[in-house]
């Protein structure tokens, strides 16, 4: 309840990221695949086996699949595609769509790819004609699986959660979260407890570091 | 790029600080071999090396913001160490900030304490105290650990050892129980 550290919040899921949110950082780090359509020389030296040789500068070679990290991907996009042009992951296109939209609830989402919401939403970036299907489809999923997101995080108190957040993809984890603190802050109201000083997290933390770090 | 990931997980304020050359090193080579390319491009013409150009620059530009959000997100921490924990940090603390950020938890400190002095009329208002709405005035707290001499207003002190439990008045423990010297019980 007296916490007083702030994080920076993830914008992932509006216009932009937030350039210094850790999470959005994370998050632009997953893969997607990529087509180059210019040559690239030089950088052959990191993806061995697709350079074109010494001849050629060690060039990637006009037309590679590749697969580059969203910040890369994102830096490299132009309108005209000059560059790279991108391709929909599989978990965005027309096949998965019909799965979330049968039922949302039973997809594991973390294993998708635990940014899922926060990497469709920048994947918009990329004017793929089907930007339309994938904002339905990410909005539908959500609300599918939101009611029993609440429902859990609300009644689970005092109790080995992991069994409920394990098919949760990252933004869904930090609304259990906050629902948790919240009834966490509640019971301890009703329990009298709300006036009590605690030791500062940050204080415990380090002692519970400090004891690991001498044992191990 | 593969050590920048390092940096994100470690966000823990005990990392110290003295890894973080090897990203800088890494920004300057990257650095270099941007300016390298673009004079090529632009003096020898070779225009089919922009794409080499701006992945180069997509890399610094990552790199920088890798660094700079960890570095901020730093500051966050040690602000909320005012807070949670006071004015006088632990020296072990200390030991894992770097100059510049015991010099800006200085000045944070100095702002705070400006600020506060500003309210409340002659003597200012400590609104670092009492973040739970206290019940009482006098409070029931068990030693976690051996402190020491302890002095009360009066000019009585109490003697600190392990597990003696005291009857003190709020204000003057809830620095000690946030530091987790005493803890607070309730009856």
């Amino acid at each position: 309840m007296s916490e007083a550290y702030f994080r920076v919040e993830s914008g992932a899921l509006g216009p932009e990221e937030n350039f210094l949110s850790l999470d959005d950082i994370l998050m632009s780090h997953e893969k997607l695949p990529v087509r180059t359509e210019t040559a690239m020389p030089r950088l052959g030296a990191f993806l061995l086996e697709r350079s074109g040789g010494a001849e050629t500068d060690h060039a990637i070679p006009q037309g590679s699949k590749l697969e580059l990290p969203l910040w890369l991907a994102k830096g490299l996009f132009d309108n005209k595609r000059r560059i790279i042009s991108v391709e929909l992951p599989k978990i965005y296109q027309q096949g998965w769509r019909t799965v979330f939209s049968a039922d949302a609830n039973v997809v594991d989402l973390h294993k998708l790819g635990p940014h899922f919401y926060g990497f469709g939403s920048q994947l918009l970036h990329f004017d793929s004609p089907e930007n339309a299907d994938i904002s339905e489809s990410l909005l539908q999923t959500f609300i599918g699986r939101f009611r029993r997101i609440m429902d859990s995080s609300q009644n689970a108190y005092n109790e080995d959660t992991s069994a409920l957040v394990a098919r949760l993809d990252e933004m869904e984890r930090g609304l259990f979260q906050t629902g948790q603190k919240g009834l966490n802050d509640f019971q301890c109201w009703e329990k009298g407890q709300a006036s009590q000083i605690t030791a500062s997290s940050l204080v415990q933390n380090y002692k519970k570091r400090k004891l690991t770090d001498m044992e191990g | 790029m593969v050590i920048i990931n390092r940096y994100k997980h470690a966000n823990q304020l005990l990392v110290g600080f003295e890894n973080f050359p090897y990203a800088e090193i890494h920004i300057f080579v990257l650095f270099f071999l941007y300016i390298l390319t673009r004079n090529e491009v632009k003096s020898g013409g070779r225009s089919d090396l922009i794409p080499t150009i701006k992945f180069r620059h997509c890399s610094l530009l990552r790199n920088r913001r890798c660094a700079v959000a960890y570095l901020y997100d730093r500051l966050l921490r040690i602000r909320a160490l005012r807070w949670e924990y006071g004015s006088v940090l632990p020296n072990a603390l200390r030991f894992h900030m770097s100059a510049e950020e015991v010099e800006w938890f200085n000045h944070y400190k100095k702002s705070l304490a400006t600020y506060m002095r500003s309210l409340g009329g002659d003597e200012g208002l400590d609104i670092t105290q009492d973040m739970k709405p206290p019940k009482s005035l006098y409070i029931e707290v068990r030693c976690l650990k051996d402190y020491g001499e302890f002095e009360v207003d009066d000019g009585t002190s109490v003697l600190l050892k392990k597990n003696s439990q005291h009857f003190l008045p709020r204000w003057k423990c809830e620095q000690l129980v946030r530091q987790g010297v005493l803890e607070h019980v309730l009856s």
